[in-house]
C-alpha cells in the first residue's frame, strides 16, 4: 500500500481555480434574449448574472410585442468563450425565456446606443462643442445661454469618443441607454 | 365546460387533477381557506409536519421514492422562509417538488403586513421557476403549468405564491386538458449524429467506463433498464455518483461502486485511467472531479444530459449529447446493435484485468473494533440483515455516516436511495424517510443518520408518531460532527473546534417521550439482535448505535488532488495530506 501514499504537502492546487482546459481570452458578446413580459423576468436575468458571477457591460429591456407580451433584453457581456457558452445555456434554462441569440457570432449585426450629454461652457468652448456635435451628427435638444443638451446615437465607441471630446469643453452629465442590436439583412433573429 | 369555484377550492381541484394523493404542510393565517377545503374532502391526505423545512424534505423523499412530484403547502412569511432550505436542496438534486405558499392579500403586498415576505423574490434563485398569482382567473392554469415545469426536462422545485384574497375570490376552473400549452418544452431526443459518434468511440475504446448520475434515476425506470441492458451487452464497467446509486444494481457484474471523494479505489482509478468516459446524467460535480486539471487526463469524454448548461460547465466534453437519458440510451442501443454489436474485446479484457488488480486493494477494509462497534461494521450488518428485502428504502443525513451508507449498502433498484447530494443538508434524512414511508406504507424505510444531523429535524418524531409512519432512525452516534472532526484532524492540526456535542439527549428516552420505541446498542455482539428488533417493531424506532468516536471515512481523495491520489484506510499516510490551497475547498 506504500505506493499509494502521497507525499506530505504535495497538494498545491485548488480544484476550483484551475481551469486550463478552457481558453482564458476575454471576449465581448451581444446577446438578444426574447422573454415573456411578465413580472420578475428581468430580476431572473439579472439574478442569474450576479448569482453566477458573470459580467454585464450593458443591458436594455423593453416590450417589443404588446399583443404577444414579449420583451427583448439586449445584454452586452464579457467573458471567456466557455463562460459565454454557459451564460447562453443558463439564460436558455430560464422558463420565461423563449430564445437566446448571440448576435456576435450569428453574423453581422447593427448595434446602436442613444446618449444625452449636458455640456456647460461659454465663448470658444461653446462654439467648439457645437462644431464637434455637428461632426458627430449630434442634435441639440435643449439649450440655455451657457449650456447644451446633445442627443447622439451610434455604436458605443462613437459615443465614448464624443464624450471624451466634450469632457474638456464642460461635460456636466451623461445618460446612456445601453445597446440595442439587430442582425443585418432580411432575416430576423426569431 | 367551465366551473366557477373559489381559489382555495381550485387549489384542491388542481392537485386532484394532477394525481396528487398526499400533501406535506403546515397551516397558518394566509393559507386557512385552502386548509378549509382540505378539511372538506378525503381524496388528498395532508401530513402535518412539525417544521416547514421538513415538509419540503418529506416531499423530496416522496418524489424520489415514486418519481412523481412531491407537494408542499405552507403559509406566508416564516412558513415560506423556513421552506427555503428544502427548496434549495431540491434544486441542487433536481427533485420535482411543487411548493404552494400563502401570501398576504394582494392589496397588502408591499406594506410590511403581518407574516409578509417577498416569497417569489426570496425563492427566485432557489426554484426552477416561481409565480405570484394575483388573479383567481389565472390560478388553475398556473398550478398546472407549475406541475409541468417541475417535472419536464431537468426536474426541480417550483413555487406558487397565492395571496389570501385570491384564495377567497371565485373564477372559472381550467382542467389540465384545457390549460394553455406551455412554451417550456425541453428537448428530450438526442442528436443522432452525436450518438453515432459515441457508438463509434465505444466500439473502439480499450478502456471505456460509464459514469452515471442522478439523471438516470430522474429519467424514469426505463432509463435504468436501458442502462442495465447497455452495460451488460457491452461489458463496459460502470460507476455512479452518490445521486445515481441503484440505477445499475450493486450486485451487477460490471459494477465498480461509487466514485468521488469517498468513492471506491477501483472506481476512481478507472475514471482516471480510462480512454473513453461516458457521462450519463451526471454533472462533473467537484466532489467527483477533484482537481479538474488532472481529471482523467487521457480520456475522450462524452456527456449525456437533458440540461445544456451542464455540458462544458466544468469539464470540456468531446461528444456532447443534449437529451433525456432514456431517449438517448434507447437510440444509442439501437444504433450500436444495428452496427453489429461491436466492442474492443481484447482491450476490454486487459481493462478488466487492470480493474481486478485495483479491486485487490480492498479499499473498504477496516480494522475490527473489538468491543466497540465500528461504524463500517454497523453498516455491513445492516446491509446483511436487510439486503434481501426488495422493499428496503434508505435515507441518510449528511456526513460520515452518509458516505459509509453509500459505501457499504448495496442498491439493486432505482428510487430506493434518498440522500442530500448537492446541497448537503444536515437534517434531510428523517423528514425524507417520512415522505418515503407515505409513498410505500408497508416498506422498510431506514434513515441512516448521525446524531448531530438527526437532531436538526428531530421534531419530526411528532409527525412519525401521529401518522403511524414506522420509519427506522438508525443513528450512528459518535458524539462528534464526524466529517467536520475528520477534516479538522487532516487539515487543521487536530484542533477540534466545536465539532463535538456535549449534553446529547438519551435517544431511547427521547423516542419514548414521543411515544415511539428507542433502542440503544454499544456492543458488536448485540448488534444483529438489536437491528432485528428494530426491523420487527411495527412503528417508528430510534436506534442509538454507539460507535467508535474517532473513526475516519476512507478511502478519500484529498481536496485539490486527482483521482489517482487517494488516501486509503488506517495505514495510509494522512498527516498534512492536504495542501493549504486544497484546504480552501472544504
Amino acid at each position: 500500500m506504500s505506493a499509494l501514499q502521497i507525499k506530505k504537502g504535495s497538494s498545491r492546487h485548488s480544484a476550483y481555480n484551475l481551469r486550463p482546459q478552457f481558453s482564458d481570452v476575454q471576449e465581448t458578446h451581444t446577446l438578444a434574449v426574447l422573454v415573456d413580459n411578465e413580472p420578475g423576468v428581468l430580476a431572473r436575468v439579472i439574478g442569474l448574472f450576479s448569482g453566477r458571477g458573470y459580467n454585464i457591460d450593458s443591458l436594455t429591456v423593453a416590450e417589443v410585442d404588446h399583443t404577444g407580451h414579449t420583451s427583448r433584453i439586449t445584454i452586452v457581456t464579457t467573458g471567456t468563450p466557455q463562460v459565454i457558452e454557459q451564460i447562453k445555456a443558463q439564460l436558455g434554462r430560464i422558463v420565461p425565456v423563449h430564445d437566446v441569440h448571440d448576435l456576435t457570432v450569428e453574423g453581422p449585426s447593427v448595434e446602436r446606443e442613444l446618449a444625452l450629454l449636458k455640456v456647460r461652457g461659454e465663448g470658444n468652448n461653446r462654439v467648439e462643442a457645437l462644431r464637434l456635435a455637428d461632426i458627430f451628427r449630434a442634435n441639440v435638444v435643449d439649450s440655455t445661454l451657457d449650456s447644451f443638451v446633445f442627443e447622439i446615437t451610434g455604436p458605443p465607441d462613437k459615443i465614448d469618443a464624443f464624450a471624451d471630446l466634450m469632457r474638456p469643453l464642460g461635460l456636466e452629465e451623461i445618460a446612456r441607454t445601453g445597446v440595442a442590436a439587430l442582425p443585418r439583412g432580411a432575416k430576423g433573429a426569431e | 365546460m367551465s366551473r366557477q369555484m373559489t381559489g382555495a377550492k381550485m387549489v384542491v381541484q388542481s392537485l386532484r387533477d394532477q394525481g396528487v394523493d398526499v400533501v406535506f404542510g403546515y397551516p397558518g393565517g394566509a393559507v386557512l381557506p385552502i386548509y378549509d377545503e382540505i378539511f372538506q374532502q378525503n381524496e388528498i391526505r395532508h401530513i402535518l409536519v412539525r417544521h416547514e423545512q421538513a415538509a419540503v424534505h418529506a416531499a423530496e423523499g416522496y418524489a424520489r421514492a415514486t418519481g412523481k412530484p412531491g407537494v408542499v403547502l405552507v403559509t406566508s412569511g416564516p412558513g415560506a422562509t423556513n421552506a427555503v432550505t428544502g427548496i434549495t436542496d431540491a434544486l441542487m438534486d433536481s427533485i420535482p417538488v411543487v411548493v404552494l405558499t400563502g401570501q398576504v392579500p394582494t392589496f397588502m403586498i408591499g406594506n410590511d403586513a403581518f407574516q409578509e415576505a417577498d416569497t417569489v423574490g426570496i425563492t427566485r434563485p432557489c426554484t426552477k421557476h416561481n409565480w405570484l398569482v394575483k388573479d383567481t382567473a389565472n390560478l388553475s392554469g398556473t398550478l398546472h403549468e407549475a406541475f409541468h415545469v417541475a417535472t419536464s426536462g431537468r426536474p426541480g422545485p417550483v413555487l406558487v405564491d397565492i395571496p389570501k384574497d385570491v384564495q377567497f375570490a371565485s373564477a372559472d376552473y381550467t382542467p389540465p386538458a384545457q390549460a394553455k400549452t406551455s412554451h417550456y418544452q425541453p428537448r428530450v431526443k438526442g442528436d443522432t449524429a452525436a450518438i453515432t459518434e459515441l457508438v463509434a468511440a465505444l466500439e473502439e475504446a480499450e478502456r471505456p467506463i460509464f459514469y452515471t448520475g442522478g439523471g438516470v434515476i430522474n429519467s424514469g425506470t426505463a432509463a435504468s433498464q436501458l442502462l442495465r441492458e447497455l452495460v451488460d451487452a457491452t461489458g463496459v464497467p460502470v460507476t455512479s455518483t452518490l445521486m445515481g446509486l441503484g440505477a445499475y444494481p450493486a450486485s451487477g457484474r460490471n459494477w465498480l461502486g461509487m466514485l468521488g471523494m469517498h468513492g471506491l479505489y477501483e472506481a476512481n482509478m478507472a475514471m482516471h485511467d480510462c480512454d473513453l468516459m461516458i457521462n450519463i446524467g451526471a454533472r462533473f460535480d467537484d466532489r467527483i472531479t477533484g482537481r479538474v486539471d488532472a481529471f482523467s487526463p487521457g480520456s475522450k469524454k462524452a456527456h449525456i444530459d437533458v440540461d445544456p448548461s451542464s455540458i462544458n460547465k466544468v469539464i470540456s466534453t468531446d461528444i456532447p449529447i443534449v437529451g433525456d437519458v432514456a431517449h438517448v440510451l434507447e437510440d444509442l442501443l439501437k444504433i450500436w446493435k444495428s452496427r453489429g454489436r461491436k466492442t474492443n474485446r481484447a482491450g476490454l479484457e486487459k481493462w478488466w484485468a487492470q480493474i481486478g488488480d485495483w479491486r485487490k486493494i480492498d479499499c473498504l477494509a477496516y480494522t475490527d473494533g473489538g468491543r466497540t462497534i465500528k461504524p463500517q461494521h454497523a453498516m455491513a450488518r445492516l446491509e446483511a440483515l436487510t439486503k434481501d428485502r426488495a422493499d428496503r428504502y434508505i435515507c441518510t443525513d449528511v456526513g460520515q455516516h452518509q458516505m459509509w451508507a453509500a459505501q457499504y449498502l448495496g442498491f439493486e433498484a432505482p428510487h430506493q436511495w434518498m440522500t442530500s447530494g448537492g446541497l448537503g443538508t444536515m437534517g434531510y434524512g428523517f423528514p425524507a424517510s417520512l415522505g418515503v414511508q407515505m409513498a410505500h406504507p408497508d416498506a422498510l424505510v431506514i434513515n441512516v443518520a448521525g446524531e448531530a444531523s438527526w437532531l436538526m429535524n428531530m421534531q419530526e418524531m411528532g409527525t412519525a408518531v401521529q401518522f403511524m409512519l414506522p420509519v427506522k432512525q438508525f443513528i450512528l452516534n459518535n458524539e462528534r460532527l464526524g466529517m467536520v472532526r475528520q477534516w479538522q484532524e487532516l487539515l487543521h492540526g487536530e484542533r477540534y473546534s466545536h465539532s463535538w456535542s456535549e449534553a446529547l439527549p438519551d435517544f431511547v428516552k427521547l423516542a419514548e417521550a414521543f411515544g415511539a420505541k428507542g433502542i440503544q446498542c454499544s456492543d458488536p455482539a448485540d448488534l444483529d439482535d438489536a437491528i432485528m428488533e428494530m426491523i420487527r417493531h411495527d412503528g417508528p424506532v430510534v436506534f442509538d448505535c454507539l460507535v467508535e468516536k474517532h473513526e475516519n471515512c476512507f478511502p478519500m481523495i484529498p481536496s485539490g488532488e486527482p483521482h489517482n491520489k487517494m488516501l486509503l484506510g488506517e495505514n495510509a499516510e494522512t498527516g498534512d495530506a492536504i495542501g493549504t490551497k486544497g484546504a480552501v475547498l472544504v
